[in-house]
């Protein structure tokens, strides 16, 4: 179900700074809602994002029910060399995905 | 039966009455629960303890008229070198009046080369954002704005 969206540029110049984009599709249920028969709706939401290169931890951030449906997040990392963006989500109900980019440096 | 009936129904509607009129009280008294900005200074305190915090180097960005409180972008910003010496350590945002105060945790590393990270936001109410900043060496710098919201987030019922 869950599908996410990458957006790290394939080839980059060795010490350029890069912006990467990270889309997830999640419901984000904050556990703050009601139904109409008055029943609260159970939180359901990433609890964590996590990027490493090549294996050492580079952007991590801790989310909570404030941030919108299917989090979009986005950061900087300097192209130092070439190799493997691995990103991961962790959530509620044991949420769990993983998505990965590469890069190559010229 | 009808004999019955009727001053049933009387009684009924003069408590209907009477009890309207007494919770109209209670019932104005009633708020959501909701972060205040205590509890946004308390959520703060856990993040920084008793460090002083001080105003600038953050930048944050957010529309100062929100019409879909459902999504609202943000980006936030440092001033910092970001070398090896000298970067952000970590930016936290929070709030003053969604049901809770925080909003996210951002860490980042002298790895990042530029400070500075975008997501997007739920808001339930025109409010205070703060994002603080901690860096390398110890410091925290802040900043916030001021948010209207016409259409709120989190109050709709499911369908």
């Amino acid at each position: 179900m869950a599908s996410a969206l990458i957006n790290v540029p394939k080839k980059a110049k060795r010490g350029e700074i890069i912006e990467i984009k990270s889309l997830m599709s999640h419901i984000m249920e904050t556990g703050f809602r009601h139904t109409a028969s008055g029943q609260l709706v159970p939180r359901d939401i990433i609890t964590s994002f996590t990027c490493r290169f090549n294996g050492a931890e580079i952007f991590r951030a801790d989310l909570f029910p404030a941030i919108a449906a299917n989090p979009f997040i986005t950061f900087f990392t300097i192209a130092s060399e070439s190799g493997k963006f691995d990103f991961e989500w962790i959530g509620d109900n044991g949420f769990s995905e993983k998505a990965s980019a590469s890069i190559s440096i010229e | 039966m009808r004999k019955r009936l009727a001053p049933t129904r009387r009684r009924f509607l003069g408590l209907a009455g009477s009890a309207a009129t007494i919770s109209v009280i209670p019932i104005v008294s009633l708020r959501p629960a909701e972060a205040t900005p205590e509890t946004m200074a308390a959520a703060i305190r856990t993040v920084v303890g008793g460090a002083a915090v001080q105003t600038g180097k953050v930048k944050l960005d957010i529309p100062p008229l929100v019409e879909n409180g459902n999504t609202v972008p943000m980006i936030v910003s440092v001033t910092s070198p970001m070398t090896p010496t000298d970067y952000v350590k970590s930016i936290h945002v929070f709030n003053e009046k969604n049901p809770q105060p925080n909003i996210g945790n951002f860490y980042l590393g002298p790895q990042a080369g530029r400070a500075q990270i975008a997501t997007r936001i739920r808001l339930a109410d025109s409010q205070k954002i703060i994002a603080i900043a901690r860096l390398s060496d110890g410091s925290l710098w802040s900043a916030s704005v001021d948010v209207v919201v016409t259409l709120a987030a989190c109050t709709e019922e499911v369908m």
